[in-house]
């Protein structure tokens, strides 16, 4: 089979996910290209993070599939190197120190000395502007902010080239939400990574999204390029991008 | 309702759930004895499990020999059998009470523990976090706790046995006119080295259930706070019921 010439990288076809009787995702069609940047928006509760989950590999479609580079996703891909993902809540580990947490996948998968593994550590939080005294310290004694910004150099820190941000800038000041935004542009730009986020946060997802897509009751209603959001045409995309209460 | 249906429903999603119980056991402890393993984690479970449950197990073991030692002596003297009293506390502790009560000890003390931070860990996303990490949570999390409490129970059932003999002992030479160094002879001559040994053996099951039930409920603890709370209670009752249940089953096959 030969590939085609513009296969996406991650491929979502049909995805529908229940969770006892209630249907979550009903038939998912989204992709993204490699080295692009996608962002999901959509309210609470539609299902964002579990599309995301879903194309980690971290929880499993009971329709449809995942394509990878066009291959259907293998279980336990979450398992894989080259994937990054931030949680919503950042998910440190509370009985690791902050630069354990970063360097848990240098020291535990890959191997790396202490030693090594700590020095890329305090790079990773240099560039995520976190403060070295933290490197020290556990999760719960950080700021939420903080957390959030530990919870990304864990992500970035092994150069993956698949990244998933779930809400990366929520709970951020605009400052440090600015640079978080200016590294996930970075991570894609530069270096060639691919990008799902989700966001709230219109002016972060109009900086970091080369495509957006708005997930509504269970399906992609609505997707296009950053600069066609304004002019979607779509009531539900126009309602949440003006913040306004009725379409 | 149909009662038969109901029934044939709740013995079906018991099977089922044992099975899915057996195959999660299966595999932390197919985890535990290959690579990569994880001995810095195996480390610090066996500090909390086993040496920290040292005070607790300790404490029980000895008021329940000296107890035991004052029942045996009233009941041995209607048969003029006081004399007894020593042999019979010892295999009483050793081969029964010392895994038992360790073992139901650390089912309150090590399952509630186990579940809760597994739960929480479930509810805070940092499971899915370290299946992204390259880090399969049944290596990193199962195994060593598994492995820790397989390996501490029958350590700490031993220190339990000798404390407990040493609380009849005490009752024994203070207040029943017992002489020190012939309870001593008397009870090390009775022992056989089997139930010695049997009992560390249940202990070792024991320790498999106390992790197993622990890990079990926490990883599949649903709904935030509550649903920690709830799968540390159901650890601890799971536990103590199984605990009985395979003593029963240990002692029939190692009497017969
Ligand atoms: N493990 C689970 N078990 C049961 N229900 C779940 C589970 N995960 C998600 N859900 C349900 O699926 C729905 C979508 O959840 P999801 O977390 O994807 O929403 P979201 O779009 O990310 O919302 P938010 O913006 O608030 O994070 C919710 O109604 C949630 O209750
Ligand atoms: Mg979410």
């Amino acid at each position: 089979m030969t590939p085609k010439p513009a296969q996406p990288r991650l491929e979502w076809r049909g995805v529908s996910k229940r969770f006892g009787d209630k249907l979550v995702l009903d038939g998912v069609d989204l992709a993204v290209d490699p080295g692009r940047s996608l962002v999901v928006i959509g309210g609470s509760g539609q299902g964002k993070s579990v599309l995301i989950k879903i194309a980690a590999g971290l929880l499993r479609a009971d329709g449809g599939e995942v394509r990878l580079d066009g291959q259907p996703l293998a279980p336990g891909a979450a398992h894989a190197p080259g994937y990054g993902f931030l949680f919503q809540g950042a998910a440190l580990f509370d009985s690791l120190p902050v630069w354990e947490n970063i360097a848990f996948r240098l020291l535990h998968a890959d191997g790396l000395p202490r030693r090594a593994a700590r020095a890329r550590a305090l790079d990773a939080m240099d560039r995520v502007r976190l403060p070295a005294s933290a490197a020290d310290q556990r999760p719960n004694e950080l700021s939420g902010g903080m957390q959030k910004r530990a919870g990304l150099a864990r992500a970035i820190i092994a150069d993956p080239d698949i990244l998933f941000f779930d809400e990366p800038t929520t709970g951020l000041d605009p400052v440090t939400g600015g640079v978080i935004d200016a590294l996930i542009v970075e991570q894609v730009r530069r270096l060639g990574c691919t990008a799902v986020s989700i966001t709230h946060d219109m002016a972060s997802a109009r900086r970091i999204a080369d495509r957006i897509a708005m997930l509504h009751a269970g399906r992609i209603v609505w997707q296009g390029s950053a600069d066609e959001v304004d002019r979607s045409g779509h009531p539900l995309v126009d309602q949440f991008v003006s913040g306004r209460s009725e379409p | 309702m149909n009662p038969l249906a109901a029934l044939g429903r709740a013995t079906l999603g018991a099977a089922r759930r044992t099975g899915a119980v057996t195959l999660f056991g299966a595999r932390g402890l197919l985890s535990a004895f290959t690579r990569p393993f994880f001995p810095g984690q195996t480390a610090r479970q066996m500090l909390v499990i086993g040496f920290r449950s040292l005070p607790v197990v300790g404490l029980t073991a000895v008021f329940t020999g000296a107890a035991l030692a004052l029942n045996i002596h009233t009941g041995g003297g209607r048969l003029n059998a006081e004399q007894v009293m020593p042999q019979i506390v010892a295999l009483g502790i050793v081969r029964e009470l010392g895994p038992v009560l360790a073992a139901l000890m650390l089912a309150g003390r090590v399952s509630a523990a186990i579940a809760a931070e597994i739960g929480a860990m479930r509810a805070t996303e940092q499971i899915d976090a370290l299946a992204t990490l390259s880090t399969d949570p049944y290596r990193y999390l199962v195994a060593p706790r598994l492995a820790a409490a397989i390996l501490s129970l029958p350590l700490l059932t031993a220190v339990a046995d000798i404390l407990g003999i040493a609380g009849g002992w005490l009752v024994a030479t203070a207040t029943l006119d017992f002489d020190g160094r012939l309870y001593i002879r008397n009870t090390l001559d009775f022992l056989e080295p089997w139930d010695v040994i049997s009992g560390l053996l249940k202990a070792a099951v024991f320790g498999l259930i106390v992790a197993l039930m622990g890990c079990w409920h926490g990883f599949h603890a649903k709904g935030g706070a509550r649903g920690v709370g709830r799968a540390a209670t159901f650890a601890v009752v799971s536990a103590a019921v199984l605990i009985f249940a395979a003593d029963y089953l240990l002692t029939g096959v190692f009497t017969a």
